[in-house]
């Protein structure tokens, strides 16, 4: 059915006033960082890429890990294009620095925090997320309950700071207050006509949820400095099965 | 400004310790002794004793001949020391620099202290009339030099107080002992005759030099303010310190908190009024029953801005036992630093005051984890990957190279490499699988190999060829064969994981 014309122009304050309520805020036009995240940015409120919000990023394997990591180097290379400093917190940390130029961050513009224990590094997040000079905050936090997230997300509310927490294989997967909900994997790469060698770094990138948007899954590729869209394969030859049963 | 000496010689010490202690001892001869090479040896006698002829250093049994009702208890050798200290402790209200002089005196550095009892008679009156009282047999003088202050506390005759740059004048009636000098020096001394230090202070310096070592003009130019003699003070002077004491006992943390910036304010006007951050301070709080208790910050910046310090502090208050309840509170910045009026910008943040504020999170951050958690990275001028980066130490440092894109990297390094299984074609083809961790990989792309050799000027080793692959699952590794097939045995680790 086709509402009036008068009607979607209501929902559509109506709609602006909860996201407004629920810390969602429209970045002013200059502001405005631009991911280029293609078409994944239609299933995020407004089609913009929530800033000052944070984001988190699910991981099983060591593989997946530092696909995930370059997922997220490759955003924050985008969120510090305007310079700043960020912050790098984790327990364990298996970063190496110099592969963050690739992702178009100066290694030498991030800090890193390397914590002994969880409590810690909650903590740490915490006041990390309240400081408004920073560009992004990125943590490793294995665990995260309910009350942990909300209060991380209460204090990006008022800074505006983004953040993303990497959970590397958490032992329970309960809601939490972030804003979304990612889940990165490593695909095999491409090249044109069989050429030696190795691609570019190839993702599988699924959305698994987020606030007030629609959860997605996408491949993308990620060519020098930029993210690009993946169309998945057409599959040329039939598969086995179906042939066997006509 | 000329500096100024106070000596306190207490000439019965131990003894007078023991009177106080056991009041019944008092105008009774005792000695305090303990076993020496078999014998039982005396190593303190009370002036009673004296009096009938008992010296330290006399073996018990002549003393018990001398004078067969000759109490006798033990004596413990640390003693004296802990004595001292605690003297030195108490003589803290007369001078800010106090040291102990074993084996029985003490000094102070009473430059700047005397006015404040109106002379250096009534200065010098007040100390030994409070020692006198309670109970010691006391001795002091002043003088301009450490050396002439010694002497004259234990040798002089005349007066206590020397006047600045008369100490030859004064040192010269005196016995050569008044010079802190060793037994042997001393016994040749008395066999040539120079009974007074008169009689020698005049002679050439060689001569001297030649009869009695270099010792005795060492001692000779202390005394007479030739040569420097520095004293080790109990408690170190610390210029940045402030005090508030406080009438009722506070027991509770927000009391504590109120103390804690009435300090602060005191001492963040004080820094800010001399250009000067602080980097470290100390919060002291002394409890009723006399126990210590301190907490300590540390900054990354030399920083002056109260409210900042306050709030490291308010992190750790609750480590504070006040039991019974403070009655002192003090504050004191050990380490302070200039404070760079315009700080560069850097990195193109958008003002200076952001590198302020996030230099005062990593403050806290460290407050709560500790010094060494905070890492910053600089490229280095090395393909060796684990030497490819330097610690920066500090925010402030630059890059002396540019960070290098030319070669892949992966996002994430091992620590240290760890060994796989391969199977790869000889002499130098990336492996057709190799097992990590149990599992197999097969291998579906590679790049490679580049070689990375070992800086021989830094490390000795094999070279390793590096490969970037890619398995069936799209998982991409970081491998490397270390060595040479045909020349070295050569084994394959996994390094890293690419993105």
């Amino acid at each position: 059915m086709k509402q009036p014309a008068i009607k979607n122009d209501i929902f559509e304050t109506l709609q602006k006033q909860i996201y407004s309520l629920q810390g969602f805020t429209a970045p002013t036009q200059g502001k405005r960082v631009n991911f280029g995240l293609g078409f994944i940015e239609n299933s995020f409120p407004n089609q913009i890429f929530p800033t000052g919000a944070v984001h988190e990023l699910i991981s099983s394997s060591p593989v997946d890990a530092a696909a995930t990591t370059g997922f997220m180097a490759a955003l924050l290379g985008k969120l510090m294009q305007g310079g700043g400093l960020s912050l790098w917190i984790s327990q364990k940390r298996t970063l190496y620095p110099p592969a963050l130029k690739f992702f178009g961050i100066d290694p030498d513009r991030v800090i890193f925090i390397d914590v002994n224990n969880e409590k810690d590094l909650l903590w740490m997040s915490e006041e990390a997320l309240k400081c408004q000079a920073l560009s992004a905050v990125i943590a490793e936090i294995k665990d995260m309950d309910l009350t942990a997230s909300r209060r991380l997300q209460l204090a990006v509310e008022k800074s505006r700071v983004t953040g993303l927490l990497h959970r590397m294989n958490p032992r329970t997967m309960g809601s939490t207050a972030c804003a979304a909900r990612w889940k990165v994997a490593p695909i095999a790469s491409a090249l044109e006509q069989d050429m030696p060698g190795m691609g570019f770094f190839r993702w599988d990138v699924q959305l698994l949820k987020v606030r007030n948007g629609e959860p997605g899954h996408w491949q993308i590729q990620w060519t020098s400095g930029s993210f690009d869209h993946v169309e998945k394969p057409v599959q040329t030859a039939p598969d086995k099965d179906l042939l066997k049963t006509g | 400004m000329t500096r100024r000496y106070v000596s306190i010689w207490f000439s019965h010490l131990l003894t007078d310790r023991w009177v106080i202690r056991n009041p019944a001892q008092k105008d009774m001869p005792f000695v305090l002794a303990s076993p020496e090479r078999g014998r039982m040896l005396i190593q303190a006698a009370s002036s009673e004793a004296e009096k009938q002829g008992i010296v330290c250093g006399m073996v018990l049994a002549d003393a018990r001949a001398v004078l067969p009702g000759l109490q006798v208890f033990e004596h413990r050798p640390e003693l004296a020391g802990k004595l001292l200290k605690g003297l030195a402790q108490w003589c803290l209200r007369y001078s800010p620099v106090v040291a102990t002089d074993m084996p029985s005196g003490l000094i102070l550095d009473i430059t700047g202290c005397a006015h404040l009892w109106g002379s250096e008679r009534a200065y010098l009156k007040d100390i030994t009339s409070r020692l006198r009282g309670a109970g010691y047999h006391v001795r002091a003088a002043a003088a301009d030099t450490i050396g002439t202050a010694w002497a004259i506390c234990r040798y002089g005759r005349i007066t206590p107080v020397i006047e600045s740059h008369t100490q030859k004048h004064a040192l010269s009636a005196l016995p050569p002992a008044a010079l802190r000098l060793e037994e042997v020096t001393l016994d040749r001394m008395n066999k040539l005759g120079f009974y007074q230090i008169g009689s020698f202070i005049d002679m050439p310096r060689s001569v001297l030099r030649r009869r009695f070592g270099q010792q005795l003009l060492n001692r000779l130019d202390q005394a007479l303010g030739y040569m420097q003699e520095t004293i080790e003070p109990i408690c170190p002077v610390v210029p940045y310190q402030h005090r508030l004491p406080c009438l009722e006992p506070i027991r509770t943390a927000s009391s504590i908190e109120i103390a804690l910036r009435t300090l602060l304010e005191a001492l963040c006007t004080r820094l800010t009024s001399e250009n000067k951050g602080l980097r470290k301070a100390v919060f002291k709080g002394f409890r009723m029953d006399g126990a210590q208790q301190l907490i300590e910050i540390g900054t990354n910046n030399a920083c002056c801005n109260l409210e900042h310090l306050f709030k490291l502090f308010q992190l750790k208050i609750s480590s504070l036992r006040p039991d019974l309840g403070f009655e002192l509170f003090i504050l004191e910045a050990p380490v302070t630093e200039q404070l760079d009026a315009v700080q560069e910008t850097l990195w193109n943040i958008s003002g200076t005051s952001d590198l302020t504020e996030i230099s005062e999170l990593l403050d806290r951050l460290t407050g709560r984890g500790g010094m060494d958690i905070v890492h910053r990275y600089l490229p280095e001028e090395h393909y060796w990957p684990e030497r490819a980066i330097k610690t920066a130490t500090s925010l402030a440092e630059k890059p002396q190279c540019n960070w290098r894109t030319d070669r892949p990297r992966p996002v994430s390094l091992l620590a240290k490499p760890e060994i796989i299984q391969v199977t790869a074609p000889v002499p130098d083809y990336p492996p057709m699988l190799f097992r990590y961790k149990g599992e197999i990989h097969h291998i579906k792309k590679a790049d490679g190999p580049e070689r990375i050799e070992q800086e021989w000027w830094i490390q000795e080793g094999l070279h390793r060829d590096y490969y970037c692959v890619e398995d069936q699952d799209g998982a991409r590794f970081w491998i490397f064969r270390l060595g040479n097939y045909g020349e070295h045995n050569p084994e394959w680790f996994i390094h890293g994981f690419f993105s």
